[in-house]
């Protein structure tokens, strides 16, 4: 399942519903808003449509390659503070070993393959957030 | 025309409706033709290295053909999760 929203994740519900379909294992990741940096506000631009569209690409992938039994990215955009839930993503599966590498994909290849923009704001100046060299590293190695 | 973060701050607005002659055959051919006809476009498009493309909200590379894409999007590199 797919959500792209502004409103507040929800870890323990999204944790939840991934529970209820009778897996083995689940592989949870929570990415939040650094707080160590002086990082005082983030806003998160998408391209709506695009972004729904490239996320159930990426999970429908995860899901034939790992079979999973359940798989979930819940996305938040808008205006977020430290310590706000950016993303949550979710695989369950029969076992860990494929909730935890389906896990693993779906966060390294959102970070290259949907279109969200950061702009973050520290001791009043705003900057929109430059891309990682490593985060290119991290998609590619779930290239088959 | 879509445009998206950075790119969408440059020119000073999201969207626009523009209409290519046929020698404008690439998205790379598209940024560039815009890029002549104003200023505004010419500076949001300066840094070519740092443009990533949609045809039809799917990426593609600058090289890309436009076809009979009815949707283009130029935006930065992403930077979510």
């Amino acid at each position: 399942m797919i959500v792209v929203a502004p409103a507040r994740i929800d870890a323990a519900e999204q944790f939840a519903a991934l529970s209820a379909g009778g897996a083995g294992g689940i592989a949870t990741f929570v990415g939040l808003v650094r707080a160590d940096d002086g990082v005082a506000t983030l806003e998160l631009e998408h391209y709506p449509g695009a972004t729904e569209a490239a996320l159930q690409r990426l999970v429908e992938e995860a899901r034939e390659r790992w079979r999973l039994i359940d798989a979930r990215i819940t996305h938040r955009v808008g205006a977020m503070a430290p310590g706000d839930v950016v993303v949550f993503v979710g695989t369950a599966a029969a076992h860990r070993a494929p909730a935890l590498e389906a896990c693993a994909f779906l966060i390294d290849r959102l970070k290259t393959d949907a279109p969200f923009w950061k702009k973050e704001t520290r001791c009043g100046e705003t900057r929109w957030v430059e891309p990682r060299g490593s985060d290119d590293a991290a998609a590619a190695r779930w290239s088959v | 025309m879509l445009y998206f973060a950075w790119v969408r701050e440059r020119i000073g607005r999201g969207s626009e409706v523009v209409d290519p002659p046929g020698e404008v055959v690439t998205v790379a051919d598209l940024i560039g033709w815009l890029a002549d006809g104003s200023a505004v476009h010419s500076a949001a498009f300066a840094d070519r290295a740092r443009l990533r493309a949609a045809l039809d909200q799917m990426f593609v590379p600058l090289e890309a053909v436009l076809g009979s894409a009815r949707e283009v999007a130029i935006f930065p590199p992403v930077t979510g999760g």
